[in-house]
């Protein structure tokens, strides 16, 4: 009983008190800003050494959907482009996602673009299937955080659920193999409409790294309307849990 | 070398050899000395793959001797429209998994190999008629048994494979799993993506909750194929990482087999305490499991002195209350009853299937890379590893709380050699390394799973023409599919977690 008691004792509080404003790692690679001085050679120079192809050639934007979040962009020229801690990067857009030279400005949801049954239905609790569809584990054990001791996504009844009859949606990682294609659609099938689906991690957004490796079959991506991107190598917990709150009209 | 017999030896690890020093026998003379090297207990096969070369096949075998610390080398040939080969299989069984691999991409098949049944469905693979949805399995006529099948989707957030289960009753008489739903084409990527950034991005993806065993794997490689000596610095940063995320798994994997047996306590401790170390990564490279921190040529995060005394604090913090949890869990008589006898690997079912990491060494088997062939700064080490003999849930449980403290240790030891040693400022990453041509490169880690092998081959211009992975997780399968035999169905969750296996390390 003592030793039970000692264990609690250092164990201590570990929830994060909230989750909005939770700070994390300076060194955290989060929204890149890319300074409006950027000029064409440098352009040039970081989108032909980006390993993703995230770097407009023209523009000098950078795509999240596609950024592995590795900032050698950044390493290369780190007057003009860095990587900000912030993790609220998750969109209901893929536009969204992409970052401008110039701007500083957050990324958000488009509140327009929300379907109206989603707050309406799924505010009060939410219940997801996950597929991991060729992801590496990575963004598995993220997704897996969310519902740790530490985040607790639970305590706004958002949980995953180990039925897609159970869901009210879909969270896909990974780049979505040819293997995986049809597991995936059935999953999917399976749940009850309304139903959401929300693309967690790089991989999944774009295919990432893998994006044209010919053992992937993205139709399920293509075929289906997306309600949340969370980018991210892997999505850290509190980019998918702003982003869902951010979904679901949650403060 | 031992009496007649032929192989070039790489002494040291990473190594290479240039291709055409690699000795070609006949397929007689190549498995008469594959089955003498491979009774020795001091020997095990690192990997066998076929490499087509112009007109010719070539089937490279790479053998670890744990007792030299060398690996040996050397191939047979075979004309490109080859049917069919005697299988090694039949004398030495720890390689039926390179033959099953062999045969599926290639279509040549083994004679008096048991069964050459599938191992990922691979996008191109030989045969594109068989599909991953019809796959073939063991199967037991009898009105008395039932089949029990699970996935490729499962209950829990993980990843994607086919479990089938032979049952009679609540008995599982044999557990067939089939893989492949992961497969993403890494090996034919890493000839596609020329620069050095993509491969290291590439390597991180193999098993994201290896970013840092895999990514060390291909940075070592791409350091020996480019004649490029790590500083010491950067080898005792890496070990660091490396160290780091076999803590950080274990710990995980202790709540998770509490969590399997409905012991909160533990589990929630524990994945605190394991959030602290990824944490503690992040505050090192900004990425919880570690990507971007190993890379070929150096480092774009050195340790500096803040993060060095910010580590080894919360290191300890974590290893104090580790072992504070570990002694409570590790004394609940209700966890023991499950652990305890719980899918029991004998010690001759280890080496059959040619199991690696820490599921050989809690069946007595001494194989661990940092001991048998040291890399980086396991080199300037005496590491002993843990070795439990009872190949039980338990032995497997028992031996992450060991491996956290050894590795914490370690660590320790490793921060004190770097106080000792120069100020000195690390190169950045080299992405412009070239590497030599005709050249084959083997690199080995010991993750934690266990022994991670890749191994390149380059053309004659420097570029990458064979790039072959090998995850521990592709022997330990088989372990698993053992361990639950004449087990209650009911265990087969805590068997699995006690193995952790990677789904897309063997799918690639």
């Amino acid at each position: 009983m003592l030793k039970e008691i000692r264990v609690l004792k250092s164990h201590g509080r570990q929830y994060i008190k909230n989750l909005r404003t939770q700070p994390v790692s300076g060194l955290f690679r989060g929204r890149p800003v890319i300074s409006g001085e950027i000029t064409t050679s440098e352009i040039d120079s970081v989108s032909s050494l980006c390993p993703v192809m995230a770097i407009d050639k023209k523009s000098g934007s950078i795509d999240l959907g596609r950024c592995v979040f590795c900032k050698e962009c950044s390493f290369a020229i780190p007057e003009k482009i860095r990587f900000t801690n912030d993790y609220r990067i998750a969109s209901n857009t893929r536009e969204s996602l992409i970052i401008k030279p110039g701007s500083e400005s957050p990324v958000r949801l488009n509140e327009n673009m929300v379907r109206k049954e989603i707050k309406k239905l799924f505010r009060g609790a939410l219940k997801l299937r996950q597929v991991s569809a060729g992801g590496d584990n990575s963004c598995e054990l993220e997704l897996n955080a969310t519902g740790n001791v530490n985040f607790d996504f639970g305590r706004y009844g958002i949980e995953f659920v180990a039925s897609p009859r159970h869901a009210d949606g879909i969270v896909v990682t990974g780049p979505i193999t040819e293997n995986m294609a049809e597991a995936l659609q059935i999953c999917y099938d399976s749940i009850p409409e309304p139903k959401i689906i929300i693309l967690a991690g790089t991989d999944a957004i774009s295919g990432g790294i893998f994006s044209n490796s010919p053992a992937l079959n993205r139709k399920f991506v293509e075929e289906h309307h997306i309600d949340l991107y969370v980018p991210g190598n892997p999505a850290h917990p509190l980019t998918y849990i702003n982003g869902v709150m951010d979904m679901l009209g949650i403060q | 070398m031992m009496e007649g017999m032929k192989y070039i030896e790489i002494v040291q690890n990473p190594g290479k050899v240039a291709v055409s020093d690699i000795p070609l026998l006949d397929y007689a003379s190549f498995m008469k000395q594959t089955e003498e090297l491979l009774k020795k207990s001091s020997c095990h096969c690192l990997n066998y793959f076929m490499h087509r070369s112009g007109k010719q096949l070539i089937f490279y075998i790479l053998i670890a001797n744990d007792d030299s610390h060398k690996i040996l080398v050397y191939s047979h040939s075979q004309p490109a429209d080859l049917m069919s080969l005697e299988s090694i299989t039949r004398y030495c069984f720890p390689m039926h998994i390179f033959e099953r691999e062999i045969s599926e991409n290639t279509g040549i098949s083994f004679s008096g190999h048991p069964w050459l049944k599938p191992l990922r469905y691979p996008h191109d693979r030989s045969d594109k008629s068989t599909a991953i949805s019809d796959y073939p399995f063991y199967k037991i006529e009898s009105e008395e048994t039932h089949e029990v099948g699970v996935g490729p989707i499962h209950a829990g957030i993980i990843e994607p494979g086919h479990f089938r289960f032979l049952c009679h009753g609540e008995k599982v008489l044999h557990l067939e799993i089939q893989l492949g739903y992961q497969h993403r084409g890494v090996e034919k990527l890493f000839l596609e993506k020329k620069s050095l950034l993509q491969q290291s991005v590439l390597s991180e993806s193999i098993a994201g909750d290896t970013a840092i065993g895999h990514g060390l794997a291909f940075a070592q490689l791409a350091e020996i194929l480019s004649d490029i000596i790590p500083d010491e610095r950067l080898e005792i940063e890496r070990t660091i990482a490396l160290e780091m995320e076999r803590m950080a798994v274990h710990i995980g994997d202790t709540a998770a087999l509490c969590g399997d047996v409905a012991y909160q306590l533990g589990q929630s401790a524990c994945e605190a305490l394991r959030t602290i170390v990824i944490n503690t990564t992040q505050d090192w490279c900004g990425n919880r499991v570690g990507k971007g921190l190993v890379r070929a040529g150096g480092t774009n995060y050195p340790l500096i002195r803040d993060i060095i005394d910010h580590i080894r604090e919360r290191l300890s913090e974590t290893n104090r209350r580790f072992l504070e949890t570990t002694d409570l869990i590790f004394n609940n008589s209700g966890l023991l009853t499950r652990f305890e006898n719980t899918g029991v690997v004998s010690q001759n079912r280890a080496h059959l299937v040619g199991a690696v990491g820490m599921a050989a060494r809690t069946c007595g088997i001494n194989r661990d890379i940092r001991n048998s062939h040291p890399f980086q700064a396991y080199r300037n080490m005496d590491y002993t590893p843990a070795k439990l003999e009872h190949g039980d849930v338990f032995a497997r449980a028992l031996i992450r709380k060991i491996e956290v403290e050894l590795s914490f240790s370690v660590i320790n030891s490793l921060f004190d050699k770097l106080a000792g040693l120069p100020e000195k400022r690390i190169n950045k990453p080299d992405y412009l390394l070239e590497y030599k041509p005709c050249m084959m490169g083997v690199s080995l880690v010991e993750g934690w799973r266990g022994e991670i092998c890749h191994v390149a081959i380059t053309d004659i211009d420097g570029n990458i023409e064979h790039y072959k992975i090998k995850d521990p997780s592709m022997h330990n399968w088989m372990a698993l599919a053992l361990a639950v035999r004449n087990q209650e169905i009911s265990d087969f969750p805590i068997c699995n977690k006690s193995f952790d296996l990677s789904y897309c390390g063997n799918d690639l």
